[in-house]
């Protein structure tokens, strides 16, 4: 009962990872830029698709496809927001919405079209493979890793964003643009690169799963959901709540599908609902 | 000016009666799809457009009178319109439900919390297998026959029958659109999505306003969803889904969101573009996904919008 509990709690831990750095740039880009990325879902997509064909199909180092496929994708994101939502951020926000939706559409076709509609993944590379026993039952080593890479990311995110000059500069921005533009930040060109770290992240996360995820065209609808839900619950536009977030939908997402499998799915959007309804700023944020 | 209007009109209303005379299930079929995401659209349309908020959640509603409808067909001995009318009916009833809570909040939360609603419908439908039939969703759902006063039962079987019944339930539902629109409760609709704190200032219950305006959108919504029941004989989850408003707020966008028609010019036009795309490729999102980018960019009161302010003043110029 007790090794069930903690296993479920293992697995609960490493899908909250996943989610956690798909949520962070989720997050990142809606608290420097005020825009809600519908479309962040489908950079995730295709952070997986990307590292996916440099494993698979070019025969690279599963590293060397993490390292490529989501800077490929930070490279999509600053065009999306160099072309297209660069031109929406003054009017209404729900316009800024439909505009990323738009996105979810052209993403998830173009992804069809160059991978076809077939489920997909890869192998766990060489050094991270195979399973060490948790209370008597195996554990794989890779997700153990994904567990430990989720916290130093987030370290690397608040060393960057609270220590260094860059993360400053970025924080005046998203306190006043105005203000920030008017003593010498260049705010578009300042924005443009926080939408490509923010994609860049989700590409990570999703680059990540593909040895234990599957890679399919329907993943992107799916995960943006989830990514909402968690930003949410922490509080729009706040980092460590979403770090806490996830870790709490990871969780409600591993102990329902074992011990209350019939409100799996809706439980995690009757928690997105509460907190939206009585605590809008968030778990973890201030009013 | 109100010549052209009528004339539009008539037009639309001799072509659309004359539709089943092609004899083509094809076209009759497609009318029907253009009409059900027609009055869908429209639905949404009163909460978006006359009210200023954006749903993620209306599929959720559609659904709701889809599966209604549909249990009351298979379960009851209910007749076809009666069927159709409590799917409406409780797509309104948990519309007004729902929208107390929604209406609590604005903007991108307001579209969240729409999201994670209509999102626990699809969960709903997906997971309480004993009533919805899980992911199989219900199958064999009679279409039934239709009672008229002074004929009895007539049956519905044939496609243009049933085209006839749901061109009749949508103009009956467009019909109380145009009345609650041009209302005073429409006009104060508009005030709040123009300037709600003003509106607050006049002494309007703003909430209470956009609440009657959420039930009402819920239940056109579940109206054009218990339409497709006996239609397609079955209903599965995937119609909950939030992917599946994509399709009302695109028809929306392309007739013109501040107009009285575009909801339905864009419903027409969906298909139309929908048809076209297919002929020359399948990836049919991808298309529309570019339409939606040009429409945001630039094209943000849809055809309807353009022609009301660019074509019918030179129109006008021309012919006067």
């Amino acid at each position: 009962m007790l090794e069930q509990l903690f296993y479920q709690g293992m697995i609960g831990l490493s899908l909250a990872m996943f989610l956690w750095l798909v949520a962070a740039g989720l997050t990142l880009i809606f608290g420097v830029l005020g825009v809600l990325n519908f479309a962040h879902g489908s950079l995730y997509m295709l952070g997986a698709y990307l590292s996916y064909s440099a494993v698979r199909i070019l025969g690279l180092d599963f590293w060397v496809g993490l390292a490529v496929g989501p800077l490929l994708v930070a490279l999509a994101g600053g065009l999306m927001e160099r072309f297209f939502i660069r031109r929406v951020y003054h009017i209404d926000e729900a316009y800024q919405l439909l505009l990323t939706f738009a996105f979810i559409l052209i993403f998830a076709d173009l992804v069809k079209w160059v991978w076809g509609p077939i489920y997909q993944s890869a192998p766990v590379p060489g050094a991270l493979g195979g399973a060490i026993p948790i209370f008597g039952r195996p554990f794989p080593v890779y997700n153990l890793f994904v567990i430990a890479l989720g916290p130093l990311v987030g370290l690397g995110l608040w060393f960057l964003l609270e220590k260094s000059w860059w993360g400053r500069t970025i924080r005046a921005a998203a306190a006043d643009r105005e203000m920030a533009a008017a003593i010498g930040v260049d705010v578009p060109r300042l924005f443009t690169a926080v939408f490509m770290f923010g994609s860049w992240l989700g590409g990570v996360g999703g680059a990540l799963g593909i040895p234990i995820r599957t890679v399919s065209p329907g993943m992107a609808e799916d995960y943006i959901i989830q990514a909402f839900a968690v930003a949410v619950i922490g509080g729009l536009g706040n980092l460590k709540g979403a770090f806490f977030g996830s870790i709490l939908i990871g969780l409600v997402n591993a102990y329902g599908h074992v011990y209350a499998p019939v409100f799996e799915l809706a439980f995690m959007y009757i928690l997105m609902a509460a907190i939206l309804l009585v605590r809008p700023q968030g778990l973890f944020g201030t009013s | 000016m109100l010549a052209l209007r009528w004339i539009f009109w008539l037009t639309a209303a001799v072509l659309l009666l004359c539709i089943p005379l092609t004899g083509e299930r094809f076209y009759i079929y497609l009318a029907i799809q253009v009409l059900v995401l027609a009055l869908f659209a429209m639905g949404f349309n009163l909460l978006f457009g006359y009210t200023g908020l954006l749903s993620f959640g209306h599929a959720g509603f559609y659904a709701a009178g889809a599966y209604a409808a549909g249990l009351l067909l298979m379960r009851t001995p209910l007749s076809l319109l009666s069927s159709i009318l409590g799917g409406a009916l409780f797509a309104g009833a948990l519309g007004a439900v729902i929208g107390f809570f929604c209406v609590r909040r604005t903007r991108i939360y307001f579209a969240m919390l729409t999201l994670a609603f209509g999102m626990m419908v699809y969960a709903l439908a997906f997971d309480w297998r004993s009533v919805t039939g899980g992911d199989d969703g219900l199958i064999g759902i009679p279409r039934g026959a239709l009672w008229l006063p002074g004929l009895g039962a007539v049956k519905m079987d044939a496609l243009w029958a049933y085209y006839y019944l749901v061109l009749a339930i949508t103009a009956a539902g467009v019909g109380v659109i145009h009345r609650v629109v041009h209302s005073p409760f429409g006009l104060v609709l508009q005030g709040i999505r123009e300037n709600e704190n003003r509106a607050a200032f006049a002494g309007v219950p703003v909430r209470r306003y956009r609440l009657a305006a959420f039930a009402l959108s819920s239940f056109i919504s579940g109206l054009a969803g218990a339409m497709v029941a006996p239609l397609e004989n079955t209903v599965a989850p995937t119609v909950a889904h939030w992917t599946k408003s994509a399709a009302p707020v695109l028809a929306t966008l392309l007739g013109g969101i501040h107009t009285f028609s575009g909801p339905m010019v864009g419903a027409l036009l969906f298909y139309l573009i929908q048809e076209f795309i297919e002929r020359l490729t399948e990836y049919w999102l991808l298309g529309f996904g570019l339409v939606l980018l040009i429409l945001v960019l630039g094209f943000r009161g849809g055809v309807v919008g353009y022609y009301e302010a660019h074509l019918r003043p030179a129109l006008w110029r021309r012919f006067s």
